[in-house]
């Protein structure tokens, strides 16, 4: 039958099924909204039903926290700073 | 007139620019003290001594200053510091035998070499910014203690240090400087796919190293 088949296919590329293995590898991906909607869909359809791969997304999202707040380095050593200053002062004098 | 700093915002580039251009020597500083440190980072991934770091991000900035005038606004302001940055720390890093070669960076170079070896260091003293340590601590132990916050970030300076130099650098600009997708993109001249991957694997090795840490600490002895 014509529109049962119809619908069959929609509902299959309506959601990707994916397994642990390649959800792993679309964290990335899924975080960066870079996934198109059946493979969006299928993602967050393992996501609800597997504990381990939920887990896993919200230990990458708590890692890019840390990385964000990390203490940040020294900064400019204080003569590079003022060899800097002094030459944007220069500049200005060159070409007024 | 650089004015509206509060905050570490920068007004919109073309302010910034026609300020550099007609020589104001406070929007000139306010941009150094705002991408200094994040440049100083960046220029160490393709360096080896903190030295030379400083150098590098000294003649970018040098280059900065004489090509203000040519600057097209094709790309933002912070774009185009850092790509004269990284061109300036490649050539450097060429000198220094520490090549990065962009171009094969597709290629699978296997996992990162294990940075476990290398001592911990502790990175200071500073207090615990709240926000990032409530998601961290429903997953892994709370690390209330300023020690443990301390020996954490030691764990991630590890992990970081143990990248491969390119997930090393993406990482640290998206994740640690916070750039978008895009600004990694244009900077390093790498197309978003390329990127998505090193980033990937970049985290993928942090969150494993920081799982790893927990499984051991969590054991009682
Ligand atoms: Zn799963």
């Amino acid at each position: 039958m014509k529109r049962f088949t119809h619908n069959r296919d929609k509902a299959v590329n309506a959601v990707k099924r994916f397994r642990c293995a390649e959800v792993v590898e679309l964290v990335t991906a899924y975080l960066e909204d870079a996934l198109d909607e059946p493979a969006r869909l299928g993602m967050e359809q393992h996501l609800a039903c597997c504990r381990e791969c939920d887990r896993r997304l919200d230990q990458f999202r708590a890692v890019i926290g840390v990385l964000g707040a990390l203490p940040s380095e020294d900064g400019l050593r204080g003569d590079v700073r003022d060899r800097l200053m002094s030459a944007f002062r220069d500049r200005r004098h060159r070409r007024p | 007139m650089i004015v509206a700093l509060a905050g570490g915002t920068l007004p919109p580039d073309d302010v910034v620019v026609a300020a550099l251009r007609t020589g104001d020597e406070a929007a000139f500083a306010a941009l150094l003290d705002a991408w200094s440190r994040g440049m100083l980072r960046l220029a160490r991934a393709y360096v080896s001594t903190d030295d030379s770091a400083q150098e590098v991000v000294q003649d970018a900035w040098l280059a900065v200053v004489e090509g203000i005038d040519g600057f097209e606004g094709r790309s933002s302001l912070k774009t185009w510091v850092h790509r004269i940055l990284i061109n300036t720390a490649k050539k450097r890093g060429v000198r220094e035998n520490r090549a990065i070669p962009w171009s094969s960076a597709f290629e699978r170079r296997g996992e990162p070499s294990d940075g476990s070896s290398r001592p911990s260091r502790s990175p200071g003293e500073d207090g615990v910014p709240p926000g990032p340590w409530k998601d961290f601590s429903a997953l892994w132990p709370t690390p209330e203690d300023e020690a443990l916050a301390s020996e954490v970030r030691g764990q991630i300076a590890t992990a970081l240090a143990g990248l491969p130099d390119r997930q090393r650098i993406v990482i640290t600009l998206r994740d640690v400087e916070g750039c978008t997708s895009e600004e990694v993109c244009e900077i390093l001249d790498i197309s978003a796919a390329n990127q998505r991957v090193l980033l990937h694997r970049a985290r993928a090795w942090v969150r494993g190293r920081i799982e790893v840490y927990f499984e051991t600490v969590g054991r009682p002895a």
